[in-house]
């Protein structure tokens, strides 16, 4: 059979087009990409039914105890279902989640308005803000209490991916706009505040943040007197804060520089100060620029909140690793930490498309 | 000079200037006022310190920070627990962000007289041991000769290891491994022949392989690692007290009084158990707390054999053999002072 289409020559023949056609254009086009395409098949035939049968076939769903898990070779899921509201909360007191529950309800309900296209930008902008400065009040209110008749839960309770969200979520809207304002200092024409910032930036830029953790919580004590503690995890908070602004810094100092010098004199010829002309100019257009540099350091900053494990801060990751010491739950480690990774995928995912679909529609990639 | 020297001497600087600033003797007035002990425990180790699906602590650390609650407020349960990483656990106790460290901890002269802590007691007696299979045979260490050997890296338990290896003019091949959960994988698929680590660690180990019982701890112990709570340099009356709950609990399960029994012991006729139940006598006012806070302690917490075994003992899933842990009238070395 050499053609498929008699009738049709218009018609390119049978094997360029269909399954086939897609087959042999992609997998196997040439003799380096046929013996590509069989060395990756070879591997995905050794490792997917194993996995396949651990996760899923000889999986465990059901039951309560380890003895559940033992007759199955496979994962033991049931573990992930038993300490699954530890997992989200950590420690806080059970007749309180509520308070968590309603503070994320809140969170949803308050950013919808932000997600709908047919709101005008103008209201977005006020509504937004105003979120910004009173949701995290609101927040800390609900998870803290010891206001408006609330038990008081200290911060040593809060933990799971409730504290995950906590770090990440004051590290990110810190973080940023004290990025800016370092980027803006670090280009400054006064000597005395880009050296400020600039030391700060290469100060902060300059240590891991395991290192600046640490420091927060076991050297800071000791310096400070007797008796004097203040939070642990606003020692973290303010750490992970003031060490992702360096970082924003710099990306924001990336897209300051993108931005033609045309746009600061049309800006000054328009009579606009330093404040108006960098509010209503520079920045949107240079935030705009570097929209995947921003997400980039969010998603790591959501990825290095895992470090506060080593303060003794029950994150996600810290309360899964504390659940496998459990001596009734003893051996179940892969399981939890394939939970775990789970969700750190399923949010940086999330963040990543989100950032995906705000640069198509502020345009910024200039369709190339 | 090492990291590990310059950390020392760094903390001890920093501690000689905060020391001037501890006040003396105020501890005890200091929690009482609080309302609550603060106690330092590990981030999670099987059967010492762990919490259970519903976040609450349990493990024998746990459990001494209990008593030490019930013996200052006749509650055991007016204590919070801050779980600590084995890096922040002497700074949190020089600080004063907790008021007693119950977490494993090694008693080591380093660590009682540099640190500017003190060890009160000791709550268990660990030490390196070696994990089987039983197909081996193997019945001692002593027949280990040529083995392969599963150990942890950069741990002081490799150190142990190749010294008592040297001792026994014995050959042994190591493997290490950063993670215990990776070591015990690797004993499972026959990667070595033994696996050591602490007695107690070994025996959490063991529940992680899928036959649990094919294995066995083999008796010898070739390291001392007595784990015991501490307390700051600088108030002797809490540290009285911390130390006595502690003795308190061994005295009590010599003396054969438990959680259940106390109040009918209290019609005992046996005056050492008068004085302990604070029958008889004022033992209370020594110590500036209430009584009858032995009685009390027993009650809430139990005698220390109640404690061993709901941990770590018969009643929970590790299984661990009291061994040096019994008391001294068994054949271990748990020993304490009379209550007089």
């Amino acid at each position: 059979m050499t053609d498929a289409h008699p009738s049709r020559p218009d018609l390119p023949p049978a094997s360029a087009i269909g399954a086939f056609g897609w087959l042999r254009r992609n997998l196997f086009s040439s003799p380096f990409n046929i013996a590509l395409t069989g060395l990756a098949s070879y591997l995905l035939y050794l490792t997917v039914p194993h996995v396949l049968h651990w996760a899923l076939l000889d999986a465990t769903w059901s039951g309560d105890s380890r003895e559940a898990c033992q007759a199955n070779g496979g994962a033991c899921w049931v573990f992930i279902r038993a300490n699954f509201e530890q997992f989200m909360y950590g420690f806080y007191p059970e007749a309180q989640r509520w308070r968590v529950d309603t503070a994320l309800l809140l969170l949803i309900l308050g950013a919808a308005p932000l997600f709908v296209r047919t709101v005008p930008n103008k209201f977005k902008v006020r509504w937004g803000l105003g979120l910004l400065l009173v949701y995290p009040l609101v927040a800390f209110v609900l998870f803290k209490g010891d206001l408006f008749g609330l038990r008081a839960v200290d911060t040593s309770r809060w933990g799971g991916l409730l504290l995950t969200l906590v770090i990440a979520g004051v590290g990110m809207t810190a973080a940023l706009p004290l990025g800016i304002l370092l980027a803006l200092g670090r280009r400054s024409q006064m000597p005395a505040i880009q050296t400020l910032c600039m030391t700060f930036i290469e100060l902060w830029r300059g240590v891991p943040l395991i290192t600046v953790l640490f420091m927060s919580s076991v050297m800071l004590p000791l310096f400070l007197p007797v008796g004097v503690n203040f939070d642990k995890l606003l020692r973290a908070l303010i750490g992970v804060t003031l060490f992702q602004s360096a970082y924003m810094a710099e990306v924001v100092r990336g897209g300051l520089q993108a931005i033609p010098k045309g746009q600061f004199e049309a800006a000054a010829a328009l009579g606009l100060g330093y404040w108006k002309t960098m509010a209503l100019i520079v920045l949107p257009q240079a935030l705009k620029l570097v929209i995947p540099g921003i997400v980039n350091t969010f998603i790591a900053l959501f990825k290095d909140t895992s470090l506060v494990l080593i303060i003794g801060l029950f994150d996600l990751m810290n309360t899964v690793h504390n659940a496998t010491t459990n001596p009734a739950w003893l051996g179940f480690s892969t399981e939890g930490y394939v939970f775990a990774a789970a969700v750190y995928w399923l949010f940086c995912f999330g963040m990543s498309r989100y950032s995906q679909n705000l640069e198509k529609r502020l345009h910024t990639g200039h369709k190339r | 000079m090492n990291g590990r020297t310059l950390t020392t001497t760094l903390v001890t600087a920093v501690l000689l200037a905060a020391a001037s600033g501890a006040r003396a003797g105020t501890t005890l007035n200091t929690i009482k006022e609080r309302g609550y002990v603060k106690c330092g425990v590990s981030d999670g180790l099987p059967g010492f310190s762990y919490t259970d699906e519903k976040g609450k602590f349990s493990g024998i650390d746990v459990d001494v920070c209990r008593a030490v609650a019930a013996a200052v407020f006749g509650d055991s349960t007016k204590v919070k627990f801050t779980p600590l990483t084995a890096k922040e656990r002497f700074t949190a106790l020089q600080t004063g962000e907790i008021d007693v460290l119950s977490r494993n901890s090694t008693w080591t002269s380093s660590r009682d007289s540099a640190l500017g802590l003190n060890f009160t007691g000791v709550t268990y007696y660990d030490g390196q041991g070696f994990l089987v299979n039983k197909k081996l045979g193997v019945k001692s260490a002593k027949a280990l000769d040529g083995a392969t050997v599963c150990v942890q890296a950069g741990t002081t338990t490799e150190l142990n290891l190749s010294d008592y290896f040297r001792a026994g003019k014995m050959k042994y091949t190591p493997i290490t491994y950063d993670k215990s959960d990776e070591s015990a994988k690797a004993l499972e698929a026959g990667r070595c022949d033994v696996l050591t680590s602490d007695q107690s660690q070994l025996y959490a180990q063991r529940i992680k392989l899928a036959k649990p019982g094919d294995y066995i701890v083999l008796p010898e112990v070739i390291s001392k690692e007595p784990l015991g709570p501490m307390v700051r340099h600088g108030d002797d009356d809490w540290f009285d007290i911390v130390k006595w709950t502690l003795f308190v609990m061994v005295d009590a399960e010599e003396l054969g009084i438990n959680s259940k029994n106390v109040e009918d012991m209290k019609k005992s006729t046996n005056p050492d158990v008068k004085r302990i139940l604070g029958v008889e006598g004022d033992k209370g006012k020594d110590f500036g707390l209430a009584n009858d806070w032995m009685a009390v302690v027993i009650k809430q917490v139990g005698n220390y054999g109640e404690i061993f075994d709901r941990n770590v003992g018969k009643g929970s899933d590790l299984q661990i053999e009291r061994g040096l842990n019994a008391l001294w009238s068994q054949g271990g070395l748990q020993y304490a002072p009379p209550v007089r």
